[in-house]
């Protein structure tokens, strides 16, 4: 696979956040709390770096 | 009359003092970077000239607007856990434009579109196709101005400076006539340097709440505490969403209002401006990474709704939930920062709107079908004087239709700008569908959506309403055999959308009726590997006006 194909291929990367946040029965639970931070409320704040690394990863991927 | 010993005076000095400061920089940005303000591309572009900075200040000013400042709380407030769709939908909008806004972008630059309906017109040779399109944009546009005005008025009113009649109003009126008068002369411009000072004030803001609030109520443990006994005894309040399938599994409503607002968001005519007045698709993509920064402040904020509960806050309505926290937690000087940052909040969406429903007007209803040779200086007047009439349309809406109505012309805005995907984002990639498959397909789904929205309306009880309050649902529920979906309409309504634009399609191209000329090539999708030079973003000569 050249740096071209791969590059490309990272953008299946960008798929990951709508999996992760679309399936909202895997996420809709109070249960483990952090510092009394619901599981749904902790979930969801952490993916906003996570979906913001992936990104990253993908836009360095592609960097010309 | 107002109710002189109401107002809090600190506050509002503070708040009066920075918003003479983002006037002052409204009327200054005219002379910044310099350009030919009598240009449409100057005026209502910038000059596709800003970079990874300014990109960045301009969409997050625009996007994060002053209503949902206040409109996201609220609904956390009033519903709990479903009023938090905000986070994943503006979490999901970045993959999104990271890979489609720089096709958008690059041939747009290349054939000088301004607006997502040139690009459609050039696209599909199709006047009526465009027409749709720049139709659609403006009639999404306008509630959602007018929205603006109503986060305006909220602070308004918190500072105390609220009252009946023509003088209560007034207030009011006043920003909103100096904001017109800086747009009219600076353009975009003037929204892209006045967000710096509103971002500014918003991160300073969201950081004080979110650090001194928690403290304040003894913890997170102790807001969430009374998150779920608030639930146990309250209707329709939830602190996880409900799966219960008889009454339509919440999680679905959940789902699809981030994934549908996802894909709406740029296609509203003002986040298509902002887009395309950057100087290069990488710009587009750095932002993509860089934006989510606005994204937590905004969870943060959607967390407010729930401290306002914790402090056992009663604002009249919901809408007062923010404003409301911020009185009780702060010492005056800092409430009008506070203000300030929402009500400059309001006036960056609400000019880069008006420019952008402006540009619609201007190129693709006056000029494509009144004055097709109209010069250059005609199309930078006509427009000017469109963000006009535009803005005092919005206040006049604001000021004689009831708020209710107003957020209900706002839901049925989002569901009505979803129906240009297939003309605008699917035509990115490819011309298989057929321009007047598009247009039927545009209007099945503006009419399933519209109707469907309105039926609680007037048919209340059949949803669980009382009697006498009917309102705009942005999710009902649909029945498909034995699963009852309680979706956002506006996926829906993209869906027929799609099905009819298919299947006629399907049909047109076997009977080869014709799909119009496309300006564009496959090679204009793709930004040049080099840089494109200043002088040639100029000169350009076979593709002017």
């Amino acid at each position: 696979m050249g740096k071209s194909a791969m590059a490309r291929a990272s953008l299946v990367l960008l798929l990951v956040p709508f999996v992760a946040l679309l399936w909202v029965a895997s996420y809709n639970k109070t249960d483990p709390a952090i510092e009394g931070i619901p599981f749904f409320y902790w979930y969801l704040l952490l993916w906003l770096p996570l979906s913001t690394a992936i990104t990253a990863i993908v836009y360095f991927a592609n960097r010309k | 009359m107002i109710n002189w010993n109401a107002i809090n005076w600190t506050a509002l000095i503070i708040f009066a003092a920075l918003f003479l400061l983002v006037t002052v920089i409204g009327f200054v940005a005219a002379r910044w970077r310099r350009g030919d303000l009598n240009n449409i591309q100057e005026w209502g572009l910038g000059g596709r000239s800003f970079g990874t900075l300014i990109t960045w200040f301009l969409l997050g000013g625009d996007l994060y607007t002053a209503y949902t400042f206040i409109a996201v709380p609220a609904q956390v407030f009033a519903s709990g856990a479903i009023g938090f769709f905000a986070v994943p939908y503006t979490i999901l909008v970045y993959p999104f434009i990271f890979v489609v806004m720089p096709r958008l972008w690059a041939v747009a630059h290349k054939h000088k579109f301004v607006t997502a309906a040139d690009f459609v017109e050039g696209r599909f040779q199709s006047k009526p196709l465009a027409l749709a399109v720049a139709f659609t944009g403006i009639l999404a546009t306008m509630p959602y101005i007018a929205l603006q005005l109503v986060g305006l008025q909220a602070v308004l009113s918190a500072m105390g400076l609220s009252g009946s009649g023509i003088v209560g109003d007034l207030p009011l009126i006043i920003a909103f006539l100096i904001l017109a008068l800086y747009t009219f002369s600076s353009g975009l411009r003037a929204p892209a340097l006045v967000a710096i000072v509103k971002d500014a004030l918003i991160y300073i803001t969201v950081l004080a709440i979110i650090i001194y609030v928690p403290i304040k109520l003894g913890g997170f443990g102790n807001i969430f505490g009374a998150v779920a006994q608030h639930a146990q005894v309250t209707k329709g309040f939830t602190e996880t969403l409900s799966s219960d399938p008889s009454k339509g599994n919440s999680m679905w409503a959940f789902a699809t209002l981030a994934f549908g607002s996802a894909f709406a968001l740029f296609l509203y005519p003002h986040s298509v401006t902002s887009t395309l007045s950057s100087n290069s698709g990488r710009v587009i993509q750095r932002n993509a990474m860089l934006l989510p920064l606005y994204s937590v402040m905004l969870a943060f904020l959607a967390l407010t709704g729930y401290m306002a509960l914790a402090a056992h806050l009663h604002p009249a309505t919901a809408t007062g939930a923010v404003p409301a926290l911020v009185n009780y937690a702060f010492p005056d000087w800092f409430k009008g920062v506070a203000f300030a940052a929402i009500g400059i909040g309001a006036l960056v969406p609400a000019a880069v709107m008006s420019i952008a429903a402006a540009n619609l007007f201007t190129r693709n209803i006056y000029k494509a079908f009144f004055r097709p040779n109209a010069s250059i200086a005609e199309e930078a007047s006509t427009a000017k004087i469109t963000s006009l009439v535009v803005k005092i349309g919005a206040l006049i809406v604001v000021l004689a239709i009831p708020v209710a109505q107003a957020i209900n012309l706002q839901l049925l805005g989002g569901m009505w700008i979803l129906q240009t995907l297939p003309p605008v984002i699917l035509a990115l990639y490819t011309r298989w569908f057929n321009r007047w498959a598009l247009l039927v397909g545009w209007a099945a789904g503006m009419v399933y959506g519209t109707f469907t929205m309105l039926q609680p309306l007037f048919n209340p009880t059949a949803f669980g309403l009382p009697a006498n309050g009917g309102k705009v649902l942005s999710t009902v529920p649909i029945t498909l055999g034995s699963m009852k979906l309680n979706g956002y309409v506006a996926l829906d309504a993209v869906v027929v959308n799609i099905v009819v634009a298919a299947v006629l399609s399907l049909v047109l191209n076997l009977a080869r009726v014709s799909n119009g000329n496309d300006v564009t090539k496959p090679s204009d999708y793709v930004e040049a590997e080099e840089p494109v030079s200043p002088t040639e973003i100029g000169a350009a000569p076979a593709l002017a006006e």
